[in-house]
Protein backbone atom coordinates (compact mmCIF):
# COMPACT_ATOMS: atom_id res chain seq x y z
CA UNK A 1 0.00 0.00 0.00
CA UNK A 2 1.27 3.24 -0.69
CA UNK A 3 1.51 6.03 1.47
CA UNK A 4 0.14 8.97 -0.27
CA UNK A 5 0.77 12.72 0.88
CA UNK A 6 -1.97 14.70 0.99
CA UNK A 7 -1.60 18.08 -1.11
CA UNK A 8 -3.46 21.10 -0.96
CA UNK A 9 -5.05 23.20 -3.64
CA UNK A 10 -2.24 25.15 -4.07
CA UNK A 11 0.15 21.87 -4.33
CA UNK A 12 1.59 22.03 -0.82
CA UNK A 13 1.91 20.34 2.25
CA UNK A 14 -0.06 22.89 4.52
CA UNK A 15 -2.41 25.52 3.98
CA UNK A 16 -1.37 29.10 2.92
CA UNK A 17 -2.33 32.13 4.68
CA UNK A 18 -0.99 35.85 3.20
CA UNK A 19 -1.57 39.23 4.43
CA UNK A 20 -2.08 42.50 2.70
CA UNK A 21 -2.01 45.24 5.24
CA UNK A 22 -5.32 44.92 7.33
CA UNK A 23 -6.20 41.64 5.06
CA UNK A 24 -5.78 38.15 5.86
CA UNK A 25 -6.02 35.42 2.91
CA UNK A 26 -6.67 32.22 4.65
CA UNK A 27 -6.46 28.94 2.88
CA UNK A 28 -8.83 26.60 4.60
CA UNK A 29 -8.26 22.73 4.19
CA UNK A 30 -10.47 21.88 7.20
CA UNK A 31 -13.84 22.12 5.56
CA UNK A 32 -15.37 19.07 4.49
CA UNK A 33 -18.15 19.65 1.19
CA UNK A 34 -21.44 18.23 -0.16
CA UNK A 35 -23.43 18.61 -2.48
CA UNK A 36 -27.17 17.83 -1.75
CA UNK A 37 -30.48 18.22 -4.19
CA UNK A 38 -33.84 17.04 -3.51
CA UNK A 39 -34.58 14.29 -6.20
CA UNK A 40 -37.75 15.17 -8.36
CA UNK A 41 -40.47 15.27 -6.08
CA UNK A 42 -39.28 14.52 -2.79
CA UNK A 43 -38.22 18.15 -1.02
CA UNK A 44 -40.97 17.45 1.61
CA UNK A 45 -38.96 14.30 2.19
CA UNK A 46 -35.94 15.64 2.05
CA UNK A 47 -36.93 18.85 4.42
CA UNK A 48 -38.06 16.29 7.02
CA UNK A 49 -35.05 14.58 7.14
CA UNK A 50 -32.84 16.95 7.12
CA UNK A 51 -34.84 18.35 9.96
CA UNK A 52 -34.03 15.75 11.99
CA UNK A 53 -30.20 15.00 11.02
CA UNK A 54 -29.70 18.86 11.83
CA UNK A 55 -28.51 19.92 8.24
CA UNK A 56 -30.15 23.27 7.45
CA UNK A 57 -31.11 24.02 4.02
CA UNK A 58 -31.70 27.86 3.99
CA UNK A 59 -33.49 30.26 1.84
CA UNK A 60 -31.93 31.14 -1.34
CA UNK A 61 -29.23 33.43 -1.38
CA UNK A 62 -28.74 32.48 2.22
CA UNK A 63 -26.20 30.60 4.49
CA UNK A 64 -26.84 29.05 7.44
CA UNK A 65 -24.67 28.15 10.04
CA UNK A 66 -24.47 24.97 12.56
CA UNK A 67 -22.94 22.37 14.45
CA UNK A 68 -21.56 20.10 13.12
CA UNK A 69 -23.35 20.56 9.40
CA UNK A 70 -23.67 24.59 7.88
CA UNK A 71 -25.28 24.94 4.33
CA UNK A 72 -25.95 27.47 1.73
CA UNK A 73 -28.36 27.61 -1.30
CA UNK A 74 -26.82 27.17 -4.38
CA UNK A 75 -29.55 26.50 -6.87
CA UNK A 76 -33.14 25.57 -6.90
CA UNK A 77 -33.74 22.62 -4.42
CA UNK A 78 -30.04 22.12 -3.81
CA UNK A 79 -27.47 23.47 -1.23
CA UNK A 80 -23.90 22.83 -0.74
CA UNK A 81 -23.15 21.66 3.02
CA UNK A 82 -19.78 21.84 4.91
CA UNK A 83 -18.83 20.14 7.95
CA UNK A 84 -15.71 19.98 10.06
CA UNK A 85 -13.08 18.03 7.75
CA UNK A 86 -11.62 16.03 10.84
CA UNK A 87 -15.10 14.59 12.08
CA UNK A 88 -16.81 14.79 8.63
CA UNK A 89 -14.08 13.50 6.22
CA UNK A 90 -16.47 11.38 4.56
CA UNK A 91 -19.08 14.00 4.84
CA UNK A 92 -20.68 12.34 1.46
CA UNK A 93 -21.51 8.91 3.29
CA UNK A 94 -22.54 10.44 6.24
CA UNK A 95 -25.11 12.42 4.55
CA UNK A 96 -26.24 9.59 2.58
CA UNK A 97 -27.26 7.92 5.45
CA UNK A 98 -28.65 10.45 7.08
CA UNK A 99 -31.32 12.11 4.46
CA UNK A 100 -31.66 8.80 2.29
CA UNK A 101 -33.68 8.37 -1.15
CA UNK A 102 -35.06 11.83 -1.05
CA UNK A 103 -31.83 13.51 -2.08
CA UNK A 104 -28.90 13.35 -4.39
CA UNK A 105 -25.30 13.78 -2.87
CA UNK A 106 -22.10 14.54 -4.70
CA UNK A 107 -18.81 14.50 -2.90
CA UNK A 108 -17.32 18.28 -3.21
CA UNK A 109 -14.35 18.61 -0.42
CA UNK A 110 -11.36 18.42 -2.90
CA UNK A 111 -13.25 20.01 -6.12
CA UNK A 112 -13.08 23.72 -4.57
CA UNK A 113 -10.56 26.03 -2.84
CA UNK A 114 -11.65 28.00 0.14
CA UNK A 115 -10.17 30.90 1.30
CA UNK A 116 -11.21 33.32 4.47
CA UNK A 117 -10.80 36.94 3.97
CA UNK A 118 -10.60 38.83 6.69
CA UNK A 119 -10.11 42.53 7.51
CA UNK A 120 -11.77 45.24 9.22
CA UNK A 121 -13.66 46.17 5.78
CA UNK A 122 -13.98 43.86 2.74
CA UNK A 123 -16.18 45.98 0.39
CA UNK A 124 -13.10 48.20 -1.46
CA UNK A 125 -11.70 44.56 -2.21
CA UNK A 126 -14.70 42.83 -3.47
CA UNK A 127 -16.41 45.33 -5.46
CA UNK A 128 -12.70 45.67 -7.63
CA UNK A 129 -13.26 41.42 -8.22
CA UNK A 130 -16.99 40.74 -8.44
CA UNK A 131 -20.39 42.36 -9.34
CA UNK A 132 -21.81 41.67 -5.70
CA UNK A 133 -23.13 44.57 -4.21
CA UNK A 134 -21.68 43.53 -0.91
CA UNK A 135 -22.47 46.42 1.37
CA UNK A 136 -25.70 46.10 0.89
CA UNK A 137 -26.20 42.21 1.00
CA UNK A 138 -27.13 41.27 4.73
CA UNK A 139 -24.38 39.13 6.93
CA UNK A 140 -25.29 35.14 6.02
CA UNK A 141 -25.25 35.96 2.14
CA UNK A 142 -24.39 33.27 -0.19
CA UNK A 143 -23.91 33.76 -3.65
CA UNK A 144 -22.14 32.48 -6.95
CA UNK A 145 -20.58 35.33 -8.64
CA UNK A 146 -17.81 35.75 -11.18
CA UNK A 147 -14.13 36.67 -10.21
CA UNK A 148 -11.44 37.28 -12.38
CA UNK A 149 -12.85 34.79 -15.08
CA UNK A 150 -13.43 32.22 -12.65
CA UNK A 151 -17.22 30.93 -10.96
CA UNK A 152 -17.05 31.32 -7.16
CA UNK A 153 -19.07 30.97 -4.15
CA UNK A 154 -19.04 33.47 -1.59
CA UNK A 155 -20.12 33.42 1.58
CA UNK A 156 -20.52 36.91 3.59
CA UNK A 157 -20.28 36.20 7.09
CA UNK A 158 -19.72 39.88 8.10
CA UNK A 159 -18.22 43.22 6.63
CA UNK A 160 -14.77 42.16 7.24
CA UNK A 161 -15.60 38.07 6.96
CA UNK A 162 -16.47 36.65 3.47
CA UNK A 163 -15.58 32.70 2.54
CA UNK A 164 -14.83 32.38 -0.69
CA UNK A 165 -15.17 28.66 -2.84
CA UNK A 166 -13.42 28.65 -5.95
CA UNK A 167 -12.53 26.05 -8.66
CA UNK A 168 -9.57 24.26 -6.69
CA UNK A 169 -7.42 23.75 -10.24
CA UNK A 170 -7.86 27.57 -10.30
CA UNK A 171 -6.54 28.02 -6.89
CA UNK A 172 -3.37 29.62 -7.76
CA UNK A 173 -5.27 32.27 -10.08
CA UNK A 174 -8.04 32.94 -7.85
CA UNK A 175 -4.89 33.91 -5.55
CA UNK A 176 -3.71 35.64 -7.36
CA UNK A 177 -6.54 37.46 -8.84
CA UNK A 178 -6.93 38.66 -4.94
CA UNK A 179 -3.49 39.15 -4.13
CA UNK A 180 -3.55 41.26 -7.21
CA UNK A 181 -6.97 43.18 -5.90
CA UNK A 182 -5.55 43.65 -2.39
CA UNK A 183 -2.33 45.33 -3.11
CA UNK A 184 -4.52 47.88 -5.48
CA UNK A 185 -6.91 48.70 -2.32
CA UNK A 186 -4.23 48.37 0.91
CA UNK B 1 -29.16 44.92 -18.65
CA UNK B 2 -30.57 43.64 -15.55
CA UNK B 3 -32.26 40.45 -15.60
CA UNK B 4 -34.89 40.43 -12.34
CA UNK B 5 -34.22 36.64 -11.79
CA UNK B 6 -37.79 35.54 -10.01
CA UNK B 7 -35.57 33.87 -7.02
CA UNK B 8 -32.34 35.89 -6.35
CA UNK B 9 -33.79 39.20 -7.83
CA UNK B 10 -32.35 41.89 -10.04
CA UNK B 11 -29.18 40.48 -11.36
CA UNK B 12 -26.33 41.59 -14.18
CA UNK B 13 -26.93 40.03 -17.33
CA UNK B 14 -23.10 39.62 -17.71
CA UNK B 15 -24.22 36.68 -15.91
CA UNK B 16 -26.38 34.80 -18.05
CA UNK B 17 -25.81 33.25 -21.34
CA UNK B 18 -28.59 33.60 -23.72
CA UNK B 19 -30.11 30.08 -25.93
CA UNK B 20 -32.92 31.93 -28.38
CA UNK B 21 -36.65 31.47 -28.27
CA UNK B 22 -38.28 29.80 -25.93
CA UNK B 23 -40.10 27.51 -28.07
CA UNK B 24 -37.48 25.52 -27.83
CA UNK B 25 -39.18 24.14 -24.84
CA UNK B 26 -41.50 22.76 -27.40
CA UNK B 27 -39.67 19.77 -28.80
CA UNK B 28 -41.69 17.53 -31.28
CA UNK B 29 -41.84 13.82 -29.89
CA UNK B 30 -39.24 12.27 -31.78
CA UNK B 31 -40.91 9.15 -32.07
CA UNK B 32 -44.29 10.30 -33.73
CA UNK B 33 -43.52 13.74 -35.23
CA UNK B 34 -42.61 14.01 -39.28
CA UNK B 35 -39.12 15.36 -40.67
CA UNK B 36 -40.99 18.40 -41.39
CA UNK B 37 -41.96 19.12 -38.12
CA UNK B 38 -38.77 17.73 -36.79
CA UNK B 39 -37.09 20.50 -39.55
CA UNK B 40 -39.27 23.64 -37.96
CA UNK B 41 -38.84 23.15 -34.36
CA UNK B 42 -34.79 23.14 -35.35
CA UNK B 43 -34.71 25.81 -37.88
CA UNK B 44 -37.85 27.90 -37.96
CA UNK B 45 -37.69 31.26 -35.87
CA UNK B 46 -40.00 33.93 -35.93
CA UNK B 47 -38.38 37.06 -35.63
CA UNK B 48 -41.34 39.44 -33.96
CA UNK B 49 -40.26 43.56 -33.48
CA UNK B 50 -41.75 43.26 -30.06
CA UNK B 51 -42.90 41.07 -27.57
CA UNK B 52 -40.32 37.90 -27.59
CA UNK B 53 -40.25 34.87 -24.95
CA UNK B 54 -36.21 33.80 -24.93
CA UNK B 55 -34.29 31.30 -23.04
CA UNK B 56 -31.28 32.69 -20.90
CA UNK B 57 -29.26 30.17 -18.66
CA UNK B 58 -27.92 31.58 -15.23
CA UNK B 59 -24.61 30.03 -15.87
CA UNK B 60 -22.83 32.27 -13.28
CA UNK B 61 -25.56 32.25 -10.79
CA UNK B 62 -27.66 29.40 -9.76
CA UNK B 63 -27.88 27.60 -13.01
CA UNK B 64 -31.35 27.72 -13.53
CA UNK B 65 -33.26 27.81 -16.98
CA UNK B 66 -35.23 31.13 -17.24
CA UNK B 67 -38.27 32.26 -19.53
CA UNK B 68 -37.44 35.49 -20.13
CA UNK B 69 -39.95 37.90 -21.69
CA UNK B 70 -38.69 40.81 -23.47
CA UNK B 71 -39.71 43.61 -26.15
CA UNK B 72 -37.43 43.12 -29.03
CA UNK B 73 -37.55 47.08 -29.72
CA UNK B 74 -37.59 49.09 -26.39
CA UNK B 75 -35.40 45.96 -24.69
CA UNK B 76 -37.96 46.02 -21.80
CA UNK B 77 -38.46 42.96 -19.99
CA UNK B 78 -41.72 42.06 -19.49
CA UNK B 79 -41.81 38.94 -16.94
CA UNK B 80 -38.78 36.63 -15.88
CA UNK B 81 -40.12 32.72 -15.11
CA UNK B 82 -38.42 29.58 -14.20
CA UNK B 83 -37.78 27.39 -17.34
CA UNK B 84 -38.64 24.56 -15.15
CA UNK B 85 -42.39 26.40 -14.38
CA UNK B 86 -43.12 27.06 -18.00
CA UNK B 87 -42.57 23.47 -19.15
CA UNK B 88 -44.58 22.20 -16.88
CA UNK B 89 -47.33 24.39 -17.25
CA UNK B 90 -47.57 23.05 -21.00
CA UNK B 91 -47.63 19.22 -19.96
CA UNK B 92 -44.41 18.36 -19.61
CA UNK B 93 -42.80 16.43 -17.26
CA UNK B 94 -39.63 17.70 -16.81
Amino acid sequence: MASLQPLTALGRREPVTVTHGPLTIAERTDVALASVAARKGRMADLAAAARAAGVPLPAPAAHQSGTPYSAFWIAPEMWFVEAPFASHELIAEMLKSALGEAASITEQTDAWVAFDLAAPDLAPLLERLCNVDFPVVPAGYATRTVMEHLGVYLIKHGAGAVRLYGPRSSAQSLLHALETAARSVF
Amino acid sequence: MIIPHPILGPRDAQEFVYLGDASLIDRPDGMTAGIEEFHDYLYQRTNPAGEHQELWYHEQGDRSWLVVTRNTVTHEILKVELARDVARARGRTK
